[in-house]
């Protein structure tokens, strides 16, 4: 995607590069997620992009219980980053049923479904 | 502050068909044995509707699916999709239509197969392109963060929200109609399969077959048909997310507002409700909404509900039926809550039939907490 320039696109190609870029609104300074051409909160279309910190906390959590044979239990969370969005993603590196609320973790690129995705690990102390 | 179509529509007939297992039935067949049941109800006939509210799980164009199998040709239609809550939903709409002379006989009619065609909840709508990646059951797995995030906040246990399923249960063993009707304790709930934590298959909805519909006319005619008019008085919606990834607070529904303007166009306040039901896809959600309702302070749902305060006999009677959790869930519940209030009202219940109601109430859901609707019901007694 050489020239990617939907908000979408951008995020997309960020991922494959291996980068987490996050938009944020020119015009009220705050960020959102997901992508879109306007921003949600104040509604401005002036968007600028930024590399995310990667910090976050797990604001829910669950386990999807699924047999062994298919694959096994894993976690489906939301996760609130530093900039104040929030995405869905997983936990990894830790059993899915030890991932609490307010756990502090750190995104990753890696891959789901296939495709490139934003992942996280718990944050290192 | 009551609005301008307070008690201005009622409704005069209801139905329902293939309630459990419909073998061998398309959802549209189901749909239109339960528009037939409605229409008997009220003593009317299909050619007298001319207006159509209706939408499926199945198809882009259900409204105009349903008109043609049902063969008629309807010059008002609405298809608002907005999952469980459409039906509660089109009380609005279809008021403002009769009101507004654009029909003069509203049909509200849903049906679905989904448990004897696929076993599983059937759905044409695709997950969200930023949740889908990490592979979220749908729709337990947004409701099981949701009640993750209230057992945070509020230390609501595992034992209250089973409480909600026992009740449920409670209320279901005397309705005939009723697809669950076992004996069910907080531990059956407790030791049930784990399917998203925190939620156990029996924190869950059933999956069903079946259908239901409800015949509407303008207030001014509502007393010429054979059963007992029931009234709307008051209904309203909000709508606050379609992802849960974007749900801005786990613990507070837009069922805040929906209840609160439902409320005020009624003029009634909820200690005057003699009847309350409840979206319950899953157990979480009757807590959520007796707290956003206004039957309860928010945090203190799980308290509210627990050692059979909302069963027979209990406080407050939630879920009459026995829910979407016991009675009947066929994808979509939100026409039944509607059904259920309106034969309380009318005294011809097919369970527990509460003594002397006038004022029900009844609350849709949609999405995964996205869409919220209520409704307030009365009696003549109530205008
Ligand atoms: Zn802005």
């Amino acid at each position: 995607m050489p020239d990617a320039t939907g908000p979408d696109q951008i995020f997309q190609r960020a991922l494959t590069n291996g980068e987490i870029m996050l938009p944020r609104c020119d015009d009220c300074g705050a960020y959102h997620f997901f992508p879109r051409v306007l921003c949600p909160h104040c509604h401005g279309t002036a968007i600028s992009w930024h590399p995310a910190s990667g910090k976050g906390r797990v604001h829910t959590t669950t386990v999807v219980r699924q047999k062994p044979e298919r694959g096994g239990d894993y976690n489906v969370c939301v996760v609130e980053l530093e900039e104040g969005v929030r995405m869905m993603s997983r936990v990894e590196g830790i059993a899915p049923g030890d991932i609490v609320i307010d756990m502090a973790v750190t995104a990753f690129v890696g891959g789901a479904e296939g495709q490139s995705a934003v992942l996280f690990k718990p944050a290192e102390v | 502050m009551t609005t301008k179509l307070r008690g201005k529509s009622a409704i005069v007939g209801t139905g329902h068909a293939g309630f459990g297992e419909a073998h061998g039935l398309t959802a549209y067949d189901v749909m239109a044995q339960s528009a037939l049941a409605a229409l008997g109800d009220a003593g009317l006939k299909l050619s007298d509707v001319d207006g159509l509210f209706c939408t499926m799980m199945e198809d882009s164009m259900p409204a105009l699916m349903a008109a043609e199998y049902l063969g008629i040709q309807p010059r008002f239609i609405d298809g608002t999709m907005s999952g469980g809550s459409s039906f509660v939903n089109y009380l609005t709409s279809a008021t403002m239509a009769l009101e507004a002379g654009l029909c003069d006989v509203a049909l509200i009619v849903y049906g679905s197969n989904q448990r004897t065609a696929s076993g599983r909840l059937v759905t044409a709508s695709r997950p969200p392109a930023y949740e889908a990646p990490y592979n979220p059951r749908y729709p337990i797995s947004a409701y099981a963060m949701a009640a993750a995030r209230h057992m945070h906040e509020f230390g609501t246990t595992r034992e209250q929200l089973a409480d909600v399923a026992v009740a449920a249960r409670a209320w279901a063993q005397h309705n005939p109609e009723a697809f669950e009707r076992g004996p069910l304790s907080r531990e059956d709930v407790l030791g049930a399969r784990m399917v998203g934590d925190p939620l156990t298959v029996r924190d869950c909805c059933l999956v069903t077959d079946g259908g239901g519909a409800i015949v509407m006319v303008r207030a001014d005619r509502a007393r010429d048909y054979p059963k007992a008019p029931v009234y709307v008085l008051g209904s309203a919606a909000e709508s606050s997310h379609r992802q849960i990834s974007q749900m801005k607070d786990f613990t507070v529904t837009a069922a805040r507002e929906s209840g609160a303007r439902a409320f005020a166009a009624a003029g009634v306040s909820p200690s005057d409700i003699q009847a309350v039901e409840l979206y319950d896809a899953f157990t979480i959600n009757t807590i959520l909404f007796l707290e956003d309702l206004g039957f309860c302070a928010k945090g203190e749902g799980g308290a509210f509900v627990e050692g059979g305060r909302i069963a027979p006999g209990g406080v407050l009677p939630v879920n009459t039926n026995g829910g979407g959790l016991s009675c009947v869930h066929p994808g979509m519940y939100g026409i039944f809550t509607v059904i259920e209030a309106a034969r309380q009202i009318r005294g011809d219940a097919p369970g527990i039939q509460l003594k002397d109601v006038d004022l029900a109430l009844a609350h849709g859901n949609g999405g995964v907490l996205s869409s919220q609707v209520t409704a307030i019901l009365g009696s003549q007694n109530t205008l």
